[in-house]
Parts: structure tokens; C-alpha cells; sequence
């Protein structure tokens, strides 16, 4: 399905999935997909609602292993890994995949704690060690200067916007490789949308992307490659450029220009 | 247009009922204990023993039993905290639906049990177990009775605990587990510390049960109003002074003015806690 041409040469690809079925219980949510995410880029998934793109998403990081009734076929590799496999430690696969959700979801803690619950519950208790990576963590997903003086308030105060990029300083404060997004500006006012944008512009260097969007613009603004499914299947993936000017499918070229979803 | 006037009236004064009976019973309260303040005066109530009828003198200091009040009651909260919250945990967070359905009926079931009920099979079972178990004279001590008033407590404090602890929204769980977090961490680091309002006033309202309650722990606390922290000792709660002599004293008397003292002291007690729970649940949205 995937041409080879696809990528550049020296293309290292972090998430390669073969033939993956997924089940909520007797339905069947995903068919048999297969494809190589790149790392270091940002990877959009499009598609109407219920397309499956956010159970997709929430492969990488065994999310749906939560629900109970689910089942999962197939191969999902991670830099080499097969994070499927027996022997792979869910732990070490969720702090290496970051995952940001559709709404923030800031525990009602203070922003200090939030960000440093990751590094605690891995392990790190040093104060001056935490205080480095909250600052970090804040300074990177371009927080830290908005909350600096009040890093003791309850993070519950914050924004909406301000809650989504304190969850995306919460993932990274874990220092993923990978970081997943769940419709992450779906809840935002347009202001807000941009900011998060620009932030994903800034991490693209330094973290493999992927994102799901119900919004085409975004996906065409933010991303370098763009896969589009429907009903549980990957109808077509490429360089988000020819998505958007020369897609290749019927069904693609159809929900681009709005003609159904 | 008149049965619809008339239907609202008999709403309302449904409705009230509850109302005026609270405002009676205080009043009554007030009315019938009254006089004690002028002879023998409030002081009295702070004696250390409680002689309601004597030849030589009699005293009417209910300190020995608020003290035993406090003895079951913090007696029982020792354990009933612990195992609610834990068995709300589990019902809550960690039993498959399956367990779920087994456990509830089961909790339900023990609230259902008439106290006095409980209280015969304290009386029957668990004061001769400790008797022979701490070798003592008689197994009727503040000890039995904070364990019967742990069963009537437990299903309260859990039943609410897990409703707390099931209100925590899903994205908190989510958002742990997406970090590498273990099914306990998340429990302890940000389930609980969520749902800690609603489990405390759940505590509340169970610590309220435990003071008022009176059958169960007159049949086996000893009632000897003594001035004790032992929980092997016998002790004798406000409450089951009250129900123990109420039916023989003389109306009217210092003795029965001394009576409605307790009940009123009781009744501050129990209105501070739901009060405080009440509080607690509002502040945190818990409550409406």
C-alpha cells in the first residue's frame, strides 16, 4: 500500500504496525493496517468520526489495553520493539510514548505536581532534580513564562490552553521519544489552537509526532505526512503535500474537499 | 383550581414536617433541661463521675461518659476507616464487574440488620471471644462495642466512599496510566487524593452513625460509667445512658433534667459532623 518512494533515503521509521485487527469485543474496529510512521516528523491521522484513527493512536501506547473486552492482532513494533510482545514492559513502552488527550486533563494538583508526577512515580524524589525537569518541561512546551510565579497554585486555575500545554509539559517531563495527540486543540478557542500549533512546529525537531485531527487545515498546517482512514481501514498514505493536492484515492479526494465526513 | 391549591398545600406541609419536627425537638429539649442551669448549675455536668441516684450525694457528671463515647467511637473509626476505605478501593476501582455484583448486595445486607440484632450476637459471640482471648472478667467492654459498631458503620462510609471514588473522572486515570503509572500508583497518587472530600465526609457521616447509635452498644459495653481510655475496660456511652434511664427516672427530676443535658450535648455533636461533611462535599462540588 505504502510506496517506497514515500520517504527520503535515511528515513528512520519508529513505528511500524503489520496487518493490526482490533476488536471491541465481537466489532471490529480496525482492518488489517499496516504502515511505517517516521521519526522525527509530524504524522497526521484524518478521516471521519469512528474511522478509527484515534484507536489506531492509542495502539502505540497499549491505551486500549484499559478497556476491558478489547483484543488486538498483528504486529506494532517501536524502535525495533514489539511492544506486543510478552515480554514488553508497558511501563518503560508509556514512558518512552508520551500521549496528550482531546481534553486537557490536568490533575487537580498543583502545576509543580503535575508536571512532576511523571518523574516521581518513575522514581526521582531529588527536589533539585524534579524542580530542573519541571522547569524544562515547562520552558518546552512554552508554559514557563505564563506560570513561573505561581508553580504552587492548583493547576485547575489555568486556561484551557494554558491546562493542554501543562499536559504536554507533563508528558514530556517523562522525556518520551514519541508523543501522541488526541484531537489536542479540538477543545480550544482558535487562539489557543495557534499556540499549540507553534508548539508542535517547535517539538517536531526533537520528538516523532503523531496526531490525530478531524480538522484538515491543521493537519495540512502542522504535519509532513498525512494518513487518512475510514471505516477502520487506511485508505491512503503519503507527504501531506500530495494528500492535499494530488491525492491518490477516490475516497481521500472526496473527504478533503468536503464532500462527505 | 381548588384541588390544585389544596394538593399544594398538602405537599408543602409534607414537606415541612421534617422541619417542625427538628425545630420541636429542640425546643422540647431546651424546655426540659432548662432548670438544671439554675440548680445544680452547668458546672455540675463536668463532674468526673456520674451518681445520678445515691443516698449520700448525687452527681451528675457526664464527663465519664462522653469519655466512653469517644472510646467506642474512636475505637471503632480505628477500624472502620481502613477497611471501608480499602474495600471501597477495591470495590471501586479494582473488582470486575462480576465481584462488583457479588460484594454490594452483601453491604447492602449488613446495613439492613437490625442493631439490636447485632448487638445479641455480640453479645453471644464476640464478648466471649474476648474475654477468653485477653483473659479478662467479663467480655463487655468499649472494645465489643466499638467492633459491633464497626459493622453498622461499614456499609455508610463505604457506600459513599466508593461513590466518591467513582465520581474521579476517567481523564485522571488516563492521563496517569499514559505516563507509565501502575494501576496502585494511580490509586494512591491520584484517584484517592481526588475523591479524599467525598471519602472524608463519607467518614463523617459514618463517625455521626457511630455516636448516636445506642441498642447495640448497650447490650455490650458493661455500662459502668467510669472515667477510662482502656478499650478492655467497660464503659457506658450518652447514648445508652439515656435509653438505660430514661424509663425509671422520676419526671421532672435533676436526674431526668440531666438526661435532656446528654441528649443535647449528643445532638451538638452529630450536627457539627454533618455539618462539617456537608460542608466538605459542597466546597468540593461533591454535593449540590
Amino acid at each position: 500500500m505504502v510506496e517506497t518512494s514515500l520517504f527520503p533515503a535515511d528515513t528512520d521509521h519508529v513505528i511500524t504496525t503489520r496487518q493490526v485487527n482490533f476488536f471491541y469485543g465481537e466489532t471490529q474496529a480496525l482492518f488489517d493496517i499496516t504502515m511505517d510512521i517516521p521519526g522525527r516528523r509530524v504524522t497526521a491521522f484524518i478521516g471521519p468520526s469512528g474511522c478509527g484513527k484515534s484507536t489506531f493512536l492509542r495502539i502505540f501506547n497499549r491505551m486500549n489495553d484499559t478497556i476491558t473486552g478489547t483484543r488486538m492482532e498483528g504486529e506494532v513494533r517501536i524502535n525495533g520493539e514489539d511492544i506486543y510482545h510478552n515480554s514488553s514492559n508497558v511501563v518503560n513502552l508509556r514512558r518512552k510514548v508520551g500521549m496528550v488527550f482531546q481534553k486537557s486533563n490536568p490533575f487537580p494538583k498543583s502545576i509543580f505536581d503535575n508536571v512532576a508526577y511523571g518523574p516521581r512515580i518513575h522514581g526521582t524524589h531529588d527536589r533539585q532534580q524534579l524542580a530542573e525537569i519541571v522547569e524544562q518541561s515547562l520552558i518546552r512546551s512554552a508554559l514557563w513564562d505564563e506560570v513561573k510565579d505561581r508553580l504552587e497554585t492548583n493547576a485547575l486555575g489555568l486556561s484551557g490552553g494554558q491546562q493542554q500545554r501543562l499536559c504536554i509539559a507533563r508528558a514530556l517531563a517523562v522525556g518520551p521519544d514519541i508523543l501522541l495527540m488526541d484531537e489536542p486543540a479540538s477543545a480550544l478557542d482558535p487562539k489557543s489552537t495557534i499556540r499549540i500549533e507553534d508548539l508542535i512546529g517547535e517539538l517536531r525537531n526533537d520528538y516523532t509526532i503523531v496526531i490525530v485531527t478531524h480538522n484538515m487545515q491543521q493537519a495540512a498546517r502542522i504535519s509532513d505526512y498525512t494518513a487518512f482512514f475510514y471505516e477502520g481501514s487506511l485508505v491512503e498514505f503519503n507527504a501531506t503535500k500530495k494528500i492535499f493536492t494530488k491525492p491518490r484515492e477516490k475516497q481521500t479526494e472526496d473527504y478533503i474537499t468536503g464532500r462527505f465526513g | 383550581m381548588w384541588k390544585d391549591k389544596a394538593m399544594r398545600l398538602l405537599m408543602v406541609s409534607a414537606a415541612s414536617t421534617s422541619v417542625f419536627l427538628v425545630v420541636l425537638i429542640f425546643f422540647f429539649l431546651a424546655k426540659e433541661s432548662a432548670p438544671f442551669v439554675l440548680k445544680p448549675g452547668l458546672s455540675a455536668l463536668f463532674d468526673t463521675q456520674w451518681i445520678p441516684v445515691s443516698f449520700v450525694r448525687e452527681r451528675y457528671g457526664i464527663l465519664p461518659l462522653v469519655t466512653g463515647s469517644a472510646l467506642v467511637t474512636g475505637l471503632s473509626m480505628l477500624f472502620t476507616i481502613p477497611l471501608s476505605v480499602l474495600g471501597a478501593i477495591y470495590i471501586a476501582e479494582i473488582a470486575s464487574p462480576v465481584e462488583r455484583e457479588f460484594l454490594k448486595p452483601f453491604i447492602e445486607l449488613l446495613a439492613s440488620i437490625p442493631s439490636v440484632v447485632l448487638g445479641f450476637f455480640g453479645l453471644m459471640v464476640l464478648a466471649p471471644l474476648i474475654k477468653s482471648l485477653f483473659g479478662l472478667g467479663t467480655g463487655l467492654t468499649a472494645l465489643t462495642g466499638a467492633f459491633l459498631l464497626t459493622l453498622m458503620a461499614i456499609p455508610t462510609v463505604i457506600t459513599l466512599s466508593e461513590d466518591a471514588i467513582m465520581s474521579v473522572p476517567r481523564a485522571y486515570k488516563d492521563a496517569s496510566q499514559a505516563l507509565g503509572a501502575s494501576d496502585l500508583q494511580t490509586i494512591f497518587q491520584v484517584i484517592i487524593p481526588a475523591a479524599l472530600p467525598g471519602i472524608i465526609a463519607a467518614i463523617m457521616l459514618g463517625t455521626g452513625r457511630v455516636i448516636g447509635e445506642t441498642m447495640a452498644v448497650l447490650m455490650v459495653t458493661g455500662n459502668s460509667a467510669l472515667m477510662t481510655w482502656s478499650p478492655l475496660a467497660p464503659v457506658r456511652t450518652m447514648t445508652a445512658t439515656i435509653a438505660a434511664e430514661m424509663g425509671e427516672v422520676s419526671f421532672g427530676s435533676i436526674h431526668y433534667q440531666s438526661l435532656f443535658w446528654i441528649g443535647l450535648v449528643l445532638l451538638a455533636v452529630t450536627f457539627v459532623l454533618n455539618i462539617i461533611a456537608q460542608r466538605v462535599l459542597v466546597r468540593y462540588g461533591m454535593m449540590k
